[in-house]
């Protein structure tokens, strides 16, 4: 039994430590949010928070997780309103097919978070882990600088 | 006389009607249009398997709480289908577009063909002149190679939206109108009917949609509703945000991967590596003892192991002895197949090959030429690659079969399931997900009826599973984009002018005017030769026009330098009379600042290709410094005829680039030992978030028939790569992808 919080709350979970987290957090806590993508880390679907950095659960067992605190998707929205970059991905209609667009928005809360007012090398680079293959890297920019232009004028007033 | 009176003919179907109303559970206005074929013009016969059949058919309904719903028999895969959709049936209805709701047809009979509500159905009825021109050649073969209710061939909007959407829309307004006009006893003509409401403001009285359900049901439908004309649309042209779009943002979205049925289990699969071959031995019993493994399947040409999770079937997949069957295919190797190729060009120019087009003399022309250019162009095989991987959850139970997953074919599907299962059709129920991206693969079925063998194998009975490809398996066991060798022989006279295009290839699919240029060359010759291999060909976004707008772009390009003009005055000169094409031409020119001087290292190249109905040109501005090739700008220019949401077209013009540079950049797959050489994202590259160029589209609304959005942006984005690759370095890129050439000493 491995101790764990998702999304703010506490879990326990009976699986092998060594099971990725992507595995337990679709098929064990039936958060289906989370995607499969390539299972190698190399497309960033099955990105999550693990204490706030994004990571990729395909390849992060389950041990790693232990005794710390998971964010999906699911868990980003406040109880009051969406996370910001959800209403930016809704303002600059992001999706197309929409399967990476969970990883998307986890690798993209995480770079605002630590970084609020990003340049375009670091968006880059916080990024460019995730693929798109509908080809919404431009709108997803968009929706990152709508963000990040919000909270610098938050900041000034 | 026949064959000259088709046309005419078609448009009157003696025995079933065309628009059909009635009541349904609690009260609800259910409206269908059906679209099928005259079953007596003779091209179409063979589309139509009984009389009863239609292409497919468009349902809605007006809910007792005056919500709309539109009942469309197309698949989400990202497209933005069902809004566009519902965008254009709540235009025609004036619905009240904030509580207008879709849902994806069932894949059943009813939608696609024509027996539901027999008690609705009207006599003769004349079918409007404007539903003949669904019987395009193009639009039939595809759905004829894809069966019926299929997500492909960008023709949801065309044929569905046009002939499907408007006229369910405005007959229910029609039927809506005359009900309340009937009940307050006025004219028709004093009604004003807005967001799902009529109200006749002589008399100040107002009702909602819902309140005459029941009495427009009992008024029988006009066969030819009255249709808006462009000046009185009120959502069609306007960029209305998709409705799928907040469920895709906050992990709620539920696509085929996601199913969840009680007691299920999930099993993995691998198929034979080298196409075609068998399972020979399997050894299971060290992986039967593994954790969480609950059998071991063999399909013949497969092995799948199920497990309780995903992980654990996957452990016991790599760990399973398994032995294939060995064939002299063990050995193909790529550049065989292209050796193969170039042979069966070589015999197909000594003994002949199979014509597309011939007209003037090509060989005169060539003899009389100033000057003769030849050019060979190859591409190779490339997978699809969707993000969400191939998936199918099976269940059978009670005699039937369940099936949760996301398809471009739900009706194929079900057939192909109870083909497999010995199951009448009818048993087989398909619950249609959002798809994860497609892009023709999941026209195929493959999965599908893998996921129902596995759930009907010994040990497995009442036991839901859930199939879930690996990566791994979803690129070496695609359907492939066919490699194409392509060849070229062009002339020109003393001023440059084109008088010879001449076109052999190998491996024709579909649509048949892939190859075609839309220039004004006096004789042409295109041929193609069939050159088969072991590697299993699929329709692939934009099928045969992804490699030939390559393959002609390209050349055009080449003749035009030859003929030392610019590449863009070059295309002009032969578009006269043109207007269309000429206009996308111009405006990407435009807009690309075409003709302006460009830095160091840096080239702009063009590219104008037809398909689907859509004419777009593109204009592409290329880096190429330090052995790296850099795409900084994409302007496009697009003429659908007229965008129904201009948003969601421009949307999907970004996607079909970024599909076709990715492919022309880094898309390769080889075959080594008889199977596929690439196995992941690692080795079969994505174009990524900081490689994304900035691309600006620009919509010319050129009236006519409407064009297709998914796949026309796909096709330019190669040949105007390649151009520009040339400016910038004078290289010409004759086989792709791009990453082949060692652009260091480029």
């Amino acid at each position: 039994m491995i101790e764990l919080e998702v999304n703010g709350e506490h879990r326990r979970v009976d699986a092998d430590a060594a099971m990725p987290l992507l595995w337990v957090i679709r098929e064990h806590l039936a958060l289906m949010g989370t995607k499969f993508g390539c299972g190698i880390a190399q497309c960033g679907a099955c990105t999550v928070h693990l204490d706030g950095a994004a990571i990729r659960s395909c390849v992060t067992p389950l041990s790693a997780a232990a005794g710390r605190s998971v964010t999906t998707i699911e868990g980003l929205a406040s109880d009051a309103a969406p996370h910001p970059l959800q209403q930016a991905w809704i303002d600059e209609q992001v999706p197309q097919c929409g399967y990476c667009q969970s990883g998307q928005i986890m690798s993209a809360a995480a770079l605002l978070a630590a970084n609020p007012q990003p340049d375009d090398a670091a968006i880059d680079a916080a990024m460019r882990g995730n693929i798109c293959r509908c080809g919404t890297y431009a709108r997803i920019r968009r929706a990152i600088g709508r963000v990040a232009e919000a909270a610098k004028e938050n900041r000034d007033v | 006389m026949s064959d000259q009176t088709a046309s005419p003919r078609l448009g009157k179907w003696t025995r079933r009607g065309l628009i059909t109303a009635g009541v349904v559970a609690g009260g609800a206005l259910l409206v269908g249009v059906a679209i099928r074929p005259g079953h007596r013009a003779p091209k179409i016969r063979s589309l139509v398997a009984a009389d009863d059949e239609a292409l497919l058919n468009v349902w809605v309904k007006i809910a007792p709480d005056n919500r709309v719903i539109a009942i469309v028999p197309h698949a989400e895969m990202g497209q933005g289908v069902h809004s566009t959709l519902a965008q254009m049936l709540a235009d025609e209805l004036d619905a009240d577009w904030s509580r207008v709701d879709v849902q994806e047809a069932p894949a059943h009979e009813e939608y696609a063909n024509f027996t539901l509500g027999k008690g609705f159905l009207l006599g003769d009825v004349d079918v409007p002149r404007f539903l003949v021109g669904t019987l395009d050649g193009a639009l039939l073969k595809l759905t004829q190679a894809l069966d019926l209710q299929i997500t492909g061939g960008s023709f949801s909007v065309r044929a569905t939206g046009v002939h499907g959407m408007r006229i369910a829309g405005a007959a229910a307004r029609e039927m809506l109108a005359s009900a309340a006009a009937a009940s307050w006893d006025v004219p028709v003509a004093e009604l004003v009917l807005r967001d799902s409401r009529i109200a006749h403001p002589a008399s100040g009285r107002e009702a909602t949609y819902a309140d005459f359900a029941a009495a427009a049901a009992a008024i029988a439908p006009s066969s030819k509703p009255r249709l808006k004309t462009p000046d009185e649309f009120r959502l069609m042209g306007t960029s209305q945000p998709r409705l799928d779009v907040p469920g895709k943002v906050d992990g709620t979205a539920k696509f085929g991967i996601d199913a969840q049925v009680d007691g299920m289990k999930v099993a993995t699969v691998r198929r034979a590596p080298v196409f075609g071959a068998a399972v020979a031995t399997l050894d299971d019993s060290r992986v039967r003892a593994m954790p969480g493994v609950r059998g071991v399947v063999n399909l013949d040409d497969a092995v799948a192991v199920v497990a309780d999770g995903y992980w654990q079937a996957s452990n016991a997949l790599a760990a399973l002895d398994v032995q294939w069957t060995a064939s002299p295919r063990d050995s193909a190797r790529q550049d065989e197949i292209f050796a193969q190729f170039t042979r069966d060009l070589d015999r197909a120019a000594a003994e002949g090959a199979d014509v597309d087009l011939a007209i003037g003399d090509d060989e005169a022309a060539l003899a009389g030429a100033a000057q003769r250019i030849e050019a060979e162009y190859r591409v190779p095989y490339l997978a699809h690659a969707a993000m969400e991987p191939l998936n199918c959850t099976a269940w059978l139970h009670d005699g039937k079969c369940e099936i949760w997953t996301g398809s471009q074919n739900p009706l194929g599907l079900r057939a192909a399931v109870a083909g497999a299962l010995a199951l009448e059709a009818e048993n087989v129920v398909v619950h249609n997900a959002y798809l994860g991206g497609a892009f023709g693969r999941r026209a195929s079925v493959d999965y599908a009826v893998q996921a129902a063998r596995i759930a009907a194998s010994e040990g497995l009975a009442g036991v839901p599973v859930k199939l879930i490809w690996s990566r791994e398996e979803d690129i070496a066991q695609d359907q492939y984009r066919p490699a194409v060798v392509s060849r070229f022989v062009g002339a020109l006279d003393a001023s440059g002018h084109p008088v010879a295009w001449i076109n052999h290839y190998v491996d024709k699919h579909e649509p048949a005017e892939a190859p075609h240029i839309p220039y004004a060359i006096d004789n042409q010759r295109i041929d193609h030769v069939a050159s088969p291999t072991h590697v299993p060909f699929g329709v692939w976004r934009s099928v045969d026009h992804s490699q030939h707008a390559f393959f002609t772009e390209s050349f055009v390009d080449e003749l035009a330098l030859a003929a030392g003009k610019d590449p863009y005055r070059f295309r002009r000169d032969l578009l006269a009379g043109k207007a269309r094409h000429l206009a996308v031409l111009d405006a990407a020119a435009k807009a690309a600042g075409w003709g302006t001087p460009l830095a160091q290292g840096r080239g702009r190249g063009i590219a104008l290709h037809e398909s689907f109905g859509t004419i777009v040109a593109q204009v592409v501005d290329v880096a190429v410094a330090a052995g790296k090739v850099a795409v900084e700008r994409v302007v496009c220019a697009a003429d659908p005829g007229f965008a129904v949401n201009p948003d969601g077209f421009t949307a999907q013009m970004e996607g079909g680039i970024v599909y076709g540079l990715t492919a022309a950049l880094y898309g390769e797959i080889a075959i080594e030992e008889g199977r596929v050489r690439q196995s992941n994202f690692h080795d079969y590259r994505m174009l990524r978030f900081d490689e994304m160029p900035k691309v600006e589209t620009i919509i010319v609304n050129g009236g006519g028939p409407l064009g297709g959005a998914g796949e026309p942006g796909t096709p330019p984005a190669a040949p105007a790569l390649a151009n520009a690759l040339y400016a910038a370095t004078g290289v010409r890129v004759r086989e792709l992808p791009v990453a082949k050439v060692d652009w260091r000493t480029a």
